[in-house]
């Protein structure tokens, strides 16, 4: 079975802080797998290295078949990361923000426009500066821009907050979606009767490892047998 | 090619929106050439020797604001990250942001030009000369200032350490540029191209080394 995500004692130190301290996981193709723990675990950092942006300072890291070891950038097109951060130029309109996220992807404009509509960012705001929005619309563009790259592993670090719950309910409907099309989603949650209504497994992450796999739901192999 | 086409229609488009280089930089600039037609006084004739020199140092000035605005808005919310997951070539986006550094320079030049024939009672008789000079000594700036402008954004205190890293760095230009404009002035005797292909090499140097050290600077980012 191919892993989208395989880590063997997977150690980041940002400076000399072992922010992850030899994590081991595996996840997947098409599976959805919740990062469970206190703020400070490492969930975010997890998620970072997963995107190549956090380095590996020891140990095996393996997403999406790449090394990210030798090679940490060589997966960055392929994975999708909704961070704390927006990722948004607050100068440029909704449209002009998105448009320019999915071309530098390699995407269409017209993907861009597609994830708008999907995330339900209404017409009416699409030529406002990203400065004259609020959080939760923020939020919105910011999923869209994600959205438009078709990433194959999505990583989401707290993807409900300040979403209303119509836009709640939207993300875990494009969660389900990405899965049902072979789209692996590893997210960070503190809202967790809802994810883990979403979640195929659960997998608690304290003091920079893994601790524990939760099997109340699908194990990897039942994942990559139903896909 | 394509991707740096991207990163620069963006910058123009990102400086068009917020209006911080015709609202704040150009009437900077132009304050500061008119305070030195106040401070030197026309009729001594000091003003006359030292033009393209204060020229030079009014776009060095310029230059620094404009390339801590085209950094600063990177270094916001994360962009830094997206644009290392946007998997662009780190030498297309370098290319990207020097082509629209050169761009925005160039148009406070020429108005800053406009101002010192104007204040100065200066002529531009070599024209060709001029916009060579012009042309390549903005891409030296523009290439050393996007390297200086990606290290200073991650900095704390990186707006205020940006003219202390760049200014000597630039110090070559400004005097091949000056030397270079002074002929196109008529101030000095001699051919003026030799100046312009001094100026060349440096420019050369930067956009080379730039290319070459925005990779790494992106990944420390």
């Amino acid at each position: 079975m191919e892993h989208a995500v395989h880590l063997r004692d997977a150690v980041t130190l940002l400076g000399r802080f072992p922010a992850l301290a030899g994590v081991d996981l595996d996840v997947a193709r098409g599976e959805v797998v919740l990062l469970r723990g206190p703020n400070g675990a490492g969930k975010t950092t997890l998620l970072r290295l997963c995107a190549g942006l956090a380095p590996v300072s020891s140990g095996v890291a393996e997403v999406l078949g790449v090394d990210l070891v030798a090679h940490r950038a060589g997966v960055r097109r392929r994975v999708g990361l909704l961070g704390h951060a927006t990722f948004l130029y607050e100068d440029l309109s909704v449209v002009e923000n998105v448009d320019f996220w999915a071309r530098a992807a390699g995407a269409e404009v017209a993907d861009g426009r597609r994830a708008l509509d999907r995330l339900a960012v209404a017409t009416r705001l699409h030529d406002l500066p990203v400065h004259a929005l609020s959080a939760g619309q923020r939020r919105r563009v910011s999923f869209a821009a994600m959205l438009a790259r078709r990433p194959e592993l999505w990583l989401l670090d707290e993807p409900h907050a300040g979403l209303d719950a119509n836009g709640r309910d939207i993300v875990d409907d494009l969660v389900r979606e990405a899965a049902s099309v072979g789209a692996t989603v590893l997210f960070a949650s503190h809202e967790l009767d809802r994810a883990g209504d979403v979640a195929d497994r659960t997998v608690d992450v304290i003091g920079g490892t893994v601790v524990t796999h939760d099997d109340g739901h699908l194990s990897p192999d039942e994942v990559a047998s139903r896909a | 090619m394509h991707e740096a086409l991207l990163v620069m229609k963006k910058d123009l488009r990102l400086e068009w929106r917020s209006k911080v280089g015709i609202g704040q930089v150009l009437p900077f600039s132009l304050l500061v050439v008119l305070l030195f037609a106040f401070a030197l006084d026309p009729e001594r004739g000091v003003l006359e020797r030292v033009t393209s020199g204060l020229f030079w140092v009014v776009v060095l000035f310029s230059s620094v604001l404009t390339i801590e605005r085209a950094f600063s808005v990177e270094a916001n919310d994360g962009i830094f990250d997206a644009l290392r997951l946007s998997g662009m070539a780190p030498a297309a986006i370098y290319a990207g942001k020097v082509a629209a550094l050169t761009v925005q320079l160039l148009a406070i030049e020429a108005v800053l030009a406009v101002a010192v024939a104007v204040f100065y009672d200066t002529t531009f008789r070599g024209p060709v000369l001029t916009i060579g000079v012009a042309v390549i000594a903005t891409l030296g700036i523009a290439g050393a200032g996007a390297v200086y402008g990606a290290i200073a954004a991650k900095l704390r205190s990186g707006s205020t350490l940006l003219p202390l890293l760049l200014l000597p760095l630039l110090a070559p230009v400004l005097i091949c540029a000056t030397r270079g404009f002074e002929v196109a002035l008529g101030r000095e005797a001699g051919p003026g191209w030799p100046w312009a292909a001094l100026l060349g090499i440096f420019s050369a140097v930067y956009l080379t080394l730039g290319a070459l050290l925005f990779r790494p600077l992106l990944e420390d980012a």
